[in-house]
């Protein structure tokens, strides 16, 4: 375990969590979302839990990812609030 | 309304992180969890299954009845997003688009009116979004066989490598999402539909429970798998290894026609008509 490289993508992870809760744009929180949990996946992979961090990466960053853009595109791009 | 929000996040998360000050640290090879099963799963997976992956024997053997209502949960997961989103009654759309394929001339066939059925050259499309799609179409063909083989590489191989049944059906239904957004989703349904989907994710819950039946009609504790060594002609570890590799067949199955149903239901609104 690298502490700069943890440190680093652990500051990934804190800002793409941020900015998907506060962006106005759907489409763009569904993606930083998507970028959160590929950034996860590789905090799981670095504490040597690999099947958790592939499974993260392929449910988390993958599909969810998907589920999230098609919901966009059935209902609205821009939150109200 | 919104700084109570924030103050009541801030609250709980600052609970939480000081409910981790007393925790032991990372790998710490004296913390509680590392010296009450951990040592027997580490010593003894292997000549108890013959599994080198502690995760999957762990996962699908030792915690094997945890795992089946993970699959149950994934199971209703599907059938709740069908029963909030899927529209039963059929309902007509305002118009339907229909492509001249050899002119590329688009017509709007308006409600109540019908194209006549001798016209084969016309295909379908959507209302909402439709660009010509030769190049994502041809792509989508050459990557999907690919991703298919990569997910069912991961269900066979979960015992020596990382995934497993969750890992390889997500991987399995990403395929056939792939391939409802390279073409449309009517061509998707033509491959795969609602029905076939249904089937699956019983399928797959019905392997992984009635693998754990049959271990009790073969005389040992509900998913023992050591009890199939009479049925598949092994000895019972190498029977336990094989278990866990029909309950994972079974998982994937399930997990890969719930993630497709859940596509399905959100992309086309329920309408299973028209999607991205």
């Amino acid at each position: 375990m690298i502490w700069q490289l943890d440190l680093i993508i652990l500051t990934f992870v804190i800002f793409c969590g941020i900015g998907a809760i506060t962006i106005k744009d759907l489409l763009g929180a569904a993606i930083l979302f998507g970028a959160y949990s590929f950034m996860m996946s590789l905090l799981w992979a670095i504490m040597g839990a690999v099947d958790v961090s592939f499974t993260e990466a392929s449910v988390g960053a993958g599909v969810s990812t998907v589920f999230f853009v098609s919901a966009v595109f059935r209902t609205t791009r821009r939150t109200k609030d | 309304m919104k700084w109570f929000g924030f103050i009541a996040v801030f609250l709980c998360g600052s609970l939480f992180i000081y409910g981790t000050v007393e925790f032991p640290g990372w790998g710490d090879p004296l913390s509680p969890t590392s010296t009450h099963v951990s040592p027997y799963y580490i010593e003894k997976t292997m000549e108890d299954t013959s599994v080198p992956n502690i995760v999957t024997a762990v996962l699908a053997d030792y915690r094997g009845y945890d795992t089946m209502f993970e699959t149950a949960v994934i199971f209703s997961a599907g059938i709740a997003c069908l029963f909030l989103l899927r529209q039963m009654k059929r309902k007509k759309t305002d118009f339907r688009l229909y492509r001249h394929t050899a002119t590329g001339i688009t017509f709007r066939i308006e409600k109540g009116g019908k194209l006549p059925p001798t016209a084969k050259e016309f295909e379908r499309i959507d209302g909402l979004w439709t660009p010509y799609d030769l190049i994502i179409k041809t792509t989508g063909r050459f990557i999907i066989p690919f991703i298919q083989i990569f997910a069912l590489y991961v269900i066979a191989h979960g015992h020596h490598s990382p995934g497993g049944g969750f890992q390889g059906g997500v991987i399995l239904g990403a395929s056939f999402v792939l391939f409802a957004i390279s073409h449309d989703l009517r061509s998707a349904l033509n491959r795969m539909s609602e029905k076939l989907t249904a089937f699956f994710y019983t399928l797959g819950v019905y392997i992984y429970a009635g693998t754990g039946a049959l271990c009790i009609l073969l005389g040992a504790n509900f998913l023992d798998y050591s009890a199939l060594a009479t049925i598949l002609f092994v000895d019972p570890v190498t029977a336990r290894s094989h278990g866990i590799l029909i309950v994972e067949i079974g998982v994937g199955i399930a997990v890969m026609a719930v993630m497709v149903i859940l596509y399905y239901n959100l992309v086309s609104a329920g309408k299973f008509d028209e999607g991205l």
